[in-house]
């Protein structure tokens, strides 16, 4: 059977989903192709309007778009760009970013569950950027979203799995997709966060700060399909997962 | 001349917020002794992750000029890393020159003799709409500071007419009490910019000899009124060169720090004016502060708050702008006229507050950005 990112129904083959901001127009099509995505995010505030450029036009037109809602500050915020990016055509996905620190851009997850309750309500594909946290999480599945995004790290960072004891937690006991989102710097990082069974990995500075965007993008995949593949492999032993033979150790005792 | 008012002390009508932000800064300026800094104190701060109010006074320390080449490629990586490449325009309209201050620098001052003019409602929209037309999607509205000239009323007119026009409306207008930027607010403005100019107190009062402006406090505590009225983010500045700028700086990035603690969702941005030749005015002897000073203090505000705004200013000549976006500055004016009613065929009505530098309209800024590898933003804010 193919191996396939269900998100409400819709399916993916790709289990990468790339970000478009940060870096040049041009360079899109390029970093969706050799990406091999098939979800790309958007900020709305930059697709609006524009008489010079506009993003909507760089973005290959068999993606799905995932547009976000930064530049909220609160729940209500979110769900009115939510609405905003229906109407000017975006589809019916939407990642909410409802964030009110000018710093380290860290997502509150009181008006996220607020917001996310109100647009699984209406329809949409609710993708909430999160703090790992495991109450909240079964919270947002609950109030009808399609999956987790927590943080790797602080957006743009570039500092990996800083969360990674929390993420796994909520792959563990969340029974919905994981996509880890924020923070990932490296390939390395990608794969590792699908290795301990992320559905995907989602990046954007990573990408959009290399030298070569179009190259890194491509690293990326092939490090994100690695990881996946050696999840489903089911990835062997190692002192930190406790020890698991691979016949068991007690079949000799009889009832 | 008459005796000089208290420049500490607040006029009637001037709303007093509870806050002690100006003790917290006055104070850490005051202690700032930037001879005690080595190499060692500079290369320290560049290896810190995240820099603390110490890390910062050293990057702005002379001991950090040798260091400007390492500064500036922290700075580059910092800038990438919360900007990516994008670069926002944006263009100033002046809509009055009409001033009640007597800021001994200033060409907008009231003893200085310059064509005085302000923009009539239909002339304001004809302006915008003529800027508007370049593809601009922000715009920074900009008054001489004249409460009766150009009331809040006048100033709240022309963010409702910005606002047919563009996604994002600034404005750089004499400081106002809490519910008058929330009039602004209400109208569409949604970023507030105030040059405090100098920190040092007694530096001001002989700066600032007449009008509101004279009042140093009322001044300091407008980011803070206009955030109490609702505004998304605040601009700050020293304009570098009237007194000490390494003093100034380090107050500038302390005052932005303190406060963006305090309110965590205020947007920041900073501007780095420095002086530069206006009209009918030969009393300035101030220090210099040159292109690699400025680099310093731009790198040091970078790395310090790497999340903010840092506006560069025509004020600079286009080699300085082409390459400051390339390491620090994340934000570009274009198509700038710093006279009264200079967008329209008709011509200038009034006269300019400063003589600017870089003169290239938006198309050549847009295309000089793009040719540099970096991506053009015309606006970045989404309102709903």
């Amino acid at each position: 059977m193919e191996d396939k990112l269900i998100l409400n129904g819709h399916e993916f083959t790709s289990r990468f989903i790339l970000g478009s901001g940060k870096y040049s127009l041009e360079l899109i099509k390029a970093a969706v192709k050799n990406a091999g995505a098939q979800i790309i995010t958007l900020a709305l505030r930059r697709a609006q309007g524009g008489a010079e450029e506009n993003i909507l036009d760089y973005i290959p037109k068999d993606v799905t778009l995932l547009p976000n809602t930064s530049g909220a500050r609160n729940a209500e915020e979110a769900v009115r760009i939510a609405r905003l990016a229906r109407e000017t055509g975006c589809g019916n996905f939407i990642k909410i970013e409802a964030i009110r620190d000018t710093k380290y851009l860290l997502p509150d997850n009181y008006e996220t569950l607020k917001a996310t309750e109100i647009l699984a309500n209406e329809g949409f594909v609710v993708m909430p950027y999160m703090y790992p946290d495991l109450n909240v999480a079964r919270d947002l599945k609950n109030a009808g979203a399609a999956c987790l995004m927590p943080l790797g790290s602080p957006i743009g960072s570039n500092k990996g799995l800083c969360t990674k004891e929390f993420i796994q937690i909520l792959i563990d006991e969340v029974d919905m997709p994981v996509i880890v989102d924020a923070g990932i710097g490296r390939p390395s990082q990608a794969c590792e966060a699908m290795e301990m069974g992320a559905a995907a990995v989602m990046a954007n500075t990573a990408i959009a700060t290399a030298g070569d965007v179009a190259a890194m993008a491509a690293a990326f995949r092939k490090a994100i399909e690695a990881g996946r593949e050696a999840y489903l492999a089911g990835v062997g032993d190692v002192i930190e997962n406790g020890s698991r033979a691979s016949s068991p150790l007690t079949g000799f005792l009889r009832n | 001349m008459e005796k000089r008012t208290n420049h500490m002390e607040y006029m009637d009508g001037m709303e007093i917020i509870n806050s002690s932000m100006l003790d917290e800064v006055t104070a850490v300026m005051n202690d700032y002794d930037y001879s005690k800094y080595t190499g060692r104190d500079v290369k320290n701060a560049l290896m810190c992750e995240k820099l603390t109010p110490e890390n910062f006074a050293a990057l702005l320390s002379p001991a950090a000029q040798p260091l400007l080449e390492e500064m500036a490629r922290r700075a580059k990586v910092e800038t990438r890393r919360h900007f990516g490449n994008s670069v926002a325009m944006f263009t100033p309209l002046y809509i009055s020159n009409y001033c009640e201050n007597y800021c001994v620098y200033c060409g907008f001052n009231c003893h200085n003799k310059i064509r005085r003019a302000k923009l009539e409602k239909t002339e304001i929209d004809r302006e915008m709409r003529a800027i508007s037309e370049t593809g601009l999607q922000e715009i920074l509205i900009l008054t001489g500071e004249s409460r009766s000239m150009s009331d809040v009323s006048y100033i709240a007119a022309a963010c409702a007419i910005a606002k047919k026009y563009f996604n994002v409306v600034g404005v750089e207008v004499y400081p106002m009490n809490s519910d008058e930027y929330k009039k602004l607010h209400e109208n569409g403005a949604d970023f507030v910019t105030v040059f405090q100019e100098t920190y040092n107190s007694d530096k001001y009062e002989t700066l600032h000899l007449e009008g509101h402006k004279r009042i140093f406090p009322y001044r300091f505590y407008s980011q803070e009124r206009a955030l109490l009225g609702g505004m998304r983010g605040v601009g700050f500045a020293a304009l570098l060169g009237l007194d000490d700028f390494r003093k100034d700086a380090f107050a500038t990035g302390m005052h932005a720090y303190l406060l963006q603690k305090k309110y965590p969702h205020a947007e920041i941005s900073f501007s780095c004016p420095r002086l530069r030749p206006i009209i009918n005015n030969d009393k300035i002897n101030s220090k210099d502060v040159h292109e690699a000073q400025l680099l310093q203090v731009v790198c040091a505000y970078r790395i310090f708050m790497p999340f903010a705004s840092i506006t560069i200013s025509t004020r600079e000549c286009e080699r300085f702008r082409d390459n400051i976006i390339k390491i620090a500055a994340t934000k570009i004016s274009a198509g700038v006229d710093v006279g009264i009613g200079g967008h329209l065929d008709g011509g200038k009505k009034g006269d300019g507050q400063f003589e600017i530098s870089d003169t290239r309209n938006v198309g050549e800024v847009f295309k000089t950005i793009k040719k540099q590898g970096m991506q053009p933003v015309m606006s970045d804010y989404i309102y709903v």
